[in-house]
């Protein structure tokens, strides 16, 4: 069997992910990975997004920002960033929003704002970009993160993203906006949301990973899928697009 | 006519101690010329506005230039942190930091507002967010056509916008390509803007392309000429983004001295932007230079009378 990384698995299912997908607003790192693979994969027709102002993107090499040049020279068009936010994003034209948090709950809302109280915080995070209004307005979210007990919290100190804030019908409530998250790509397996309760539910564990070893990472008590799955390895063919092509400095392999 | 003027005497006839700033350009044309040339001139209690703070107003910051910061993403793109900025925030050094937060998007709405001279402008996003609970002005009001509550910024105009270009006359008409950001908004919202082009040109390479035509020097108060001047930024064509500086900044930043000994060394100890380039040597622009992808032309075609 090939070897590969967690941070490999995390690419490869995330890539999967956007089976189907025509546009897709694109962050920087493992996001960035997962939309060029599956660019060169599962959705050939994936046109990239990236808040700078770039629609159909062709980066010749790996940005380490979403204002890299490389994202400019080649693409479809380039825009200023009143026409991207209103027109592209919340004209309604992005299907998939990726998004990553320094803390998540379990109803997928994210923090990227402050550790501790806002007006005295004991770490002061970037704070929101673009990430509340691809959260509130791409058709649908994917998340990415790792699992540990620091992200994966049972009470959010400060939310800067809506995911489906308390269950339910709770964002429905909010009015005419995007689905929001529908998955959870970790490094140990993927989480869907309930439809009733909107909660996080554990529904694939990647290779050689336990939902015990899952649950110790995860603040709540972790709901699990009665059909629980096992994630398919990333195949030959992906590793070799991800390791010759997209990284091969091999920056995001660990 | 000519507008063409120095970085010192732009910077010390156009920025006030106090003045509301917005050195805009998103990723791409950030103008570290000026920024510095604010810094050696001791320019204090500035409230600094941009999307993303960047490296830029790191050193500002850490220049003790600041009172406030205006923001939407506040960290090294693609590396983490801006450890100068957190430090004020978290710690008050060198000095207290107030901090007025948006989303790009509440940002991008403020700077049209500005632009346009709109009391406000409505943008679809900050529900179900704490964002608004942190930051009062940004309100909620109905729809007078019925269709719900909509949220609302205030409108953005910096008493002074300073933009990098890559060409501009010595009226100020300026041509940008690649990544725009939210340099045409800002500019068209300042009361007063500064031009910095990597290269002055005859008016007539403005009308050969009138399309590329961001900022008419109507609004412009002053045009300086200043290759290389948004390193480590960069300008499409012209120079790369310096990745390796953004990903030193991280380790050197860390420590308030160390950044303090950089500005002593690449700011303070330097005249202006000619000394920089030199000091950085060669290799550096060797480095950063791109290959070449030119655009096709296009015909605006001639019509006699």
């Amino acid at each position: 069997m090939t070897e590969y990384t967690a941070s490999e698995m995390m690419i490869a299912a995330s890539a999967r992910e956007l089976a189907g997908a025509r546009v897709v607003f694109v962050g920087i790192g493992l996001p960035n990975i997962a939309c060029n693979l599956a660019q060169r994969t599962v959705a050939p027709d994936l046109e990239l997004v990236y808040e700078a102002g770039v629609y159909g993107a062709r980066p010749s090499r790996l940005p380490l920002s979403i204002g890299d040049p490389c994202l400019v020279a080649g693409a479809t068009s380039v825009v200023s960033m009143p026409q991207l936010f209103q027109y592209y994003l919340q004209g309604g034209l992005i299907d998939v929003g990726f998004l990553g948090a320094a803390q998540i709950d379990r109803y997928g809302n994210l923090n990227t704002t402050v550790i501790g109280p806002y007006q005295k915080p004991k770490v002061r995070l970037p704070g929101s970009g673009g990430a509340c209004e691809i959260a509130l307005l791409a058709r649908k979210v994917l998340i990415i993160a790792r699992l540990n007990r620091r992200t994966f919290v049972d009470q959010l100190d400060f939310l800067t993203s809506p995911g489906h804030l308390t269950g339910g019908e709770s964002r429905a409530r909010l009015g005419d906006y995007g689905q929001g998250p529908t998955a959870v790509i970790t490094d140990m397996g993927i989480f869907r949301f309930d439809e009733k309760t909107r909660e996080m539910v554990l529904t694939s564990l990647h290779p050689g990973c336990k939902v015990e070893a899952v649950q110790e990472r995860v603040s709540w008590p972790v709901w699990v899928a009665p059909d629980l799955a096992e994630t398919e390895p990333p195949s030959p063919a992906e590793l070799g697009i991800m390791r010759q092509e997209l990284d091969p400095a091999g920056r995001y392999r660990q | 006519m000519s507008k063409v003027t120095t970085m010192k005497e732009a910077i010390a006839q156009l920025v006030n101690d106090g003045d509301t700033l917005a050195i805009e350009g998103f990723t791409h044309l950030i103008c570290f010329a000026a920024a510095h040339e604010i810094i050696r001139q001791r320019k204090r209690d500035l409230t600094l506005c941009r999307l993303t703070p960047d490296l830029i107003y790191d050193q500002m910051i850490a220049a003790g230039c600041a009172k406030k910061l205006v923001f939407s993403y506040l960290g090294n793109p693609g590396v983490g942190s801006l450890h100068a900025v957190r430090r004020a925030v978290e710690k008050g050094i060198p000095a207290p930091l107030e901090v007025e937060e948006y989303s790009h998007f509440g940002m991008v709405g403020r700077f049209i507002a500005g632009a346009a001279k709109l009391p406000f402008y409505p943008v679809r996003t900050f529900a179900g967010s704490d964002i608004p609970s942190a930051n009062p002005r940004i309100r909620r009001v109905d729809d007078p056509y019925g269709t719900g509550q909509i949220y609302v910024v205030p409108p953005l105009n910096p008493d002074v916008t300073i933009l990098h270009v890559q060409r501009a006359d010595e009226r100020g008409n300026a041509h940008i390509w690649g990544l725009m950001g939210m340099q045409a908004e800002a500019a068209f919202a300042a009361r007063r803007v500064i031009i910095v082009a990597e290269r002055l040109v005859d008016e007539a390479v403005i009308r050969a392309d009138p399309n590329r035509t961001v900022i008419p020097g109507l609004i412009v108060d002053a045009v300086v000429h200043e290759p290389y001047g948004a390193h480590p930024s960069y300008a499409q064509g012209y120079y790369d983004r310096d990745t390796q500086f953004y990903l030193a900044w991280d380790t050197l930043s860390r420590d308030h001295d160390t950044l303090l000994s950089w500005l002593d060394e690449w700011v303070y100890g330097l005249a202006g932007r000619a000394e920089y380039i030199q000091r950085m040597g060669p290799e550096v622009w060797q480095r950063l230079q791109p290959g070449e992808a030119w655009s096709g032309q296009v015909n605006y075609g001639q019509y006699p009378e």
